[in-house]
């Protein structure tokens, strides 16, 4: 029944992703596969290679494709203040509860771009969390970590992170966050001096710090169960009892194996707690 | 590749559609009872900061429970799923469903073809795949390749859809799909329901 495996695309498929991790140690194998063969397929285009063996033979013999090629199989979609309702809830909810530590851990798995850290770093400097607060920012893809330093954006999409950064409670203007020059938003270097940024990915590497707060959003939903499981297994082992794990709005831990390990401190906001 | 499943169904029915589609589907999925031996997969396009309101209003119609899909959710008999506005809808190899923002096709998010490809790479022959009314070229790939996999194709008549762009796309990349009209298919969705429910014991 499962054919994919079998036929010859899908063989090739799978010996490409292999190749990919046992050359270039990025570990796709455990990726949702039906998203991740439309991705490949579009990379697969844009090399133009007709099958995946040619591609494969190509990406063997030429390292400098590498950052193209994960620039097809990493999702880069991100904006400031994602789903305001969020970081209302984070605001509201989660930051009463913060206020209680003397010193804060966040962590930010996934945070392409840097669109959500910087969002977090504004919240947290206007609650008065900042001072006390150490950010880590990681990610596999080095060019979108490389843009999460530089902290500058399109001046285009300014419009809308400050609709959203209004909708999440903002209690300053984001215009106090950054300068226009050249049609870009350079935004305020002070914003991530308590941060770091990480070349750190899910798939294989290991629980670093100990956090009160978590977030994770639209990274889950391109990795299969067992992949899944492991990255929130990282999540649990590295929170304090009682921290905090938001996740994006579509994704939850409803098909997860750690789900009795977390409750849901608000549901719509997928936002968890952890129990122990 | 998940143990906690005992069974899975087999076969699946997929529907796109865009303009018109909404009442399109008003008249096919409320007659479907309750005991509808297949899953169900649905994408229409959707304004983009719709939330769930499509899925509500099906489900307040129907007998079969219609929802929102959800990521990693096990394709269920007589469940719907209705692709969340913004994201892909795709159905795994291990008849999981997945959700992801790649880029729009032909503009939507989520997109027809985006569905009906991957259902037809994990169902194969065993795939029954529905075109309606649209005003979007966006679901004639997925037909197309729903039938290369060996499954069935069905789309609505252009000359009763209220917007035939989406069903004359999908008959030019696939003729060989069935054209119906929608009381004819919602005759033939009738019938389905007679189909035994084809379970594997359990896959690894
Ligand atoms: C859609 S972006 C999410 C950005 C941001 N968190 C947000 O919600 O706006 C997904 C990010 O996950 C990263 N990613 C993919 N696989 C990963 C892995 N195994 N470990 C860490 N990050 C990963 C991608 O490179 C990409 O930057």
């Amino acid at each position: 029944m499962k054919h994919r495996d079998t036929d010859t695309e899908g063989i090739e498929l799978d010996l490409l992703v292999e190749a990919i991790f046992r050359k270039y140690h990025y570990d796709f194998r455990d990726y949702s596969a039906a998203s991740l063969k439309r991705r490949l397929l579009q990379a697969r285009e844009y090399f133009g290679c007709h099958t995946f063996s040619a591609l494969q033979e190509r990406v063997m013999h030429d390292a400098t494709l590498l950052p193209q090629l994960l620039g097809y199989l990493t999702v880069q979609v991100s904006e400031m203040f994602r789903d305001p309702s969020f970081f209302r809830a984070l605001r509201e909810q989660v930051v009463p509860h913060l206020r209680t530590y003397p010193s804060l851990k966040v962590w930010v798995a996934g945070c392409s771009s840097g669109e959500e850290l910087y969002s977090l770093a504004i919240l947290f400097r206007e609650e008065g969390l900042e001072e006390r607060t150490m950010f880590y920012a990681t990610d596999i893809n080095t060019d979108a970590l490389r843009k999460a330093e530089a902290g500058v954006y399109d001046l285009e999409r300014i419009s809308l992170f400050t609709a959203n950064h209004q909708r999440s409670g903002g209690k300053s203007s984001l215009s106090d966050y950054y300068t226009a020059a050249y049609g870009a938003a350079v935004f305020d270097k002070t914003l991530r001096k308590r941060t770091v940024f990480s070349d750190h990915t899910l798939a294989s590497d290991a629980v670093f710090a100990e956090m009160q707060l978590v977030c994770c959003r639209n990274v889950l939903i391109y990795f299969n169960r067992e992949l899944q499981d492991r990255a929130v297994g990282l999540f649990k082992d590295s929170l304090v009892r009682r921290g905090f794990l938001g996740l994006g709005s579509k994704e939850s831990l409803h098909f997860s194996s750690h789900a009795a390990e977390f409750s849901e401190f608000n549901r719509e906001e997928r936002l968890y707690q952890k129990r122990q | 590749m998940n143990p906690a499943q005992s069974s899975t169904n087999l076969q699946a029915l997929v529907i796109g559609g865009s303009a018109g589609a909404v009442g399109a589907l008003m008249r096919l999925l409320p007659g479907l009872p309750g005991s509808f031996p297949l899953p169900v997969f649905i994408v229409l396009h959707l304004p983009p900061d719709d939330k769930g309101s499509l899925a509500a209003l099906l489900h307040s119609q129907c007998q079969v429970t219609v929802k929102e899909a959800e990521d990693k959710e096990p394709a269920t008999p007589g469940v719907v799923c209705v692709a969340p506005a913004n994201y892909h809808l795709l159905v795994e190899p291990d008849f999981t469903l997945s959700l992801s923002q790649d880029e729009p096709v032909f503009f939507s998010r989520p997109s027809i073809d985006v569905l009906f490809e991957s259902a037809a790479d994990a169902y194969g022959s065993s795939l029954w795949a529905v075109i309606l009314t649209g005003a979007s070229p966006d679901g004639a790939a997925g037909l197309k390749a729903v039938h290369a996999a060996g499954g069935k194709t069905w789309v609505q008549d252009p000359a009763t859809a209220e917007a035939p762009t989406m069903p004359r796309a999908a008959l030019a990349a696939c003729p060989e799909a069935r054209v119906l009209s929608l009381s004819e298919l919602a005759q033939e969705l009738l019938a389905m329901a007679d189909l035994p429910t084809v379970k594997e014991a359990s896959h690894s």
